[in-house]
């Protein structure tokens, strides 16, 4: 913020605004396009698993990460690696399951939602769904079929933000899974 | 994907480009927007403006860096308030090819830019209309036209 910062933290900054601002002009042209906040949700999370697809890519030849062995390493990859990278945070892995098989991840401040204010008319909406598709999607071209979701949102009144992870199947084969 | 694109094809000429056209607005709409709250979020202290063409310098230094990382290649206006930016390795363009393949995919990846400029101009007290075109990719060209009321 202050003058001193130098050029590089300031563009830094920057990118992350704007990407912040255009996730938010998404939302607000996806709640003009369609008519209820279900289908909004379902597009937003439709067009993260779209992305996350192809963000595994970028992932894996951008961090030295091989194959996890098990649930829990992979929710320390995706909470310290890969939300470091792509969104500057790490949100912290809590509440596992006895058998192993789901985690939450608490996002401190979720970038996403910097400049958000949710109107009351739009209660059902997950504003960050996206993030939901990325998770399904990109662990998908893993071998991992998850489920992904919030159950808690400061947007929503809720103390924490928290996506809730739970481990559905290993993808046994290995071609390549169709577009839905 | 598949069945989406076979659709469109069948779809009679002018209607695509119809639809074409409106799905452009809608992508110019939402840059608009980004910009216009982009424009107020930059450093005040290099807002002191007194000419037009500082504005359109500052488009093409700062807030191009603060975006795409880069500056902008160049900068020409006629002096009548029409501006033409080129940036000749736009990054949007810069992974799809070089040369003309995909030419033709490439107004759907500037129509958000456009937008883009036209709101951060709108933030500061410029009226525009800005238009993309693209020769060969991954060089492309912003045609800013000041709108004087």
């Amino acid at each position: 913020m202050s003058r001193q910062t130098n050029r590089g933290t300031e563009s830094k900054k920057m990118s992350s605004e704007l990407f912040t601002l255009t996730y938010g002009a998404l939302v607000t042209q996806l709640c003009k396009d369609y008519e209820n906040d279900e289908d909004v949700n379902k597009q937003l999370d439709k067009m993260g698993y779209n992305i996350g697809v192809r963000l595994i890519e970028d992932f894996l030849a951008r961090s030295n990460v091989g194959r996890c062995h098990d649930f829990r390493e992979t929710a320390d990859v995706i909470a310290k690696v890969a939300f470091k990278m792509y969104l500057g945070i790490t949100p912290s892995i809590t509440n596992w399951s006895p058998a192993g098989d789901e985690f939450s991840l608490i996002l401190e401040n979720n970038p996403l939602v910097d400049f958000v204010e949710l109107p009351d008319n739009h209660s059902s909406l997950i504003y960050s769904n996206l993030l939901c598709g990325v998770l399904r999607g990109a662990l998908e071209m893993v071998q991992m079929a998850v489920e992904a979701k919030f159950v808690q949102d400061t947007l929503k009144g809720d103390g924490v933000t928290e996506i809730r992870m739970r481990f559905i199947r290993r993808i046994e084969d290995n071609l390549p899974a169709g577009e839905e | 994907m598949m069945g989406l694109e076979r659709s469109h094809s069948q779809m009679k000429p002018v209607a695509r480009e119809e639809g074409q056209k409106m799905s452009l607005s809608v992508l110019e709409g939402m840059g608009f927007r980004v910009g216009q709250a982009l424009g107020e979020r930059l450093p005040r202290e290099t807002l002191a403006f007194r000419e037009e063409l500082d504005v359109l310098k500052f488009l093409c230094k700062d807030l191009w860096v603060a975006v795409f990382q880069k500056q902008m290649d160049s900068l020409r206006t006629n002096h009548q308030g029409t501006y033409v930016l080129q940036d000749n390795s736009f990054p949007f363009l810069i992974r799809m090819s070089s040369g003309l393949q995909y030419v033709e995919e490439a107004p759907k990846f500037l129509a958000f830019t456009c937008g883009l400029l036209r709101g951060t101009l709108s933030t500061l007290g410029i009226k525009s209309l800005v238009t993309a075109s693209v020769a060969a990719l991954p060089a492309c060209k912003f045609q800013v036209m000041i709108q004087r009321s």
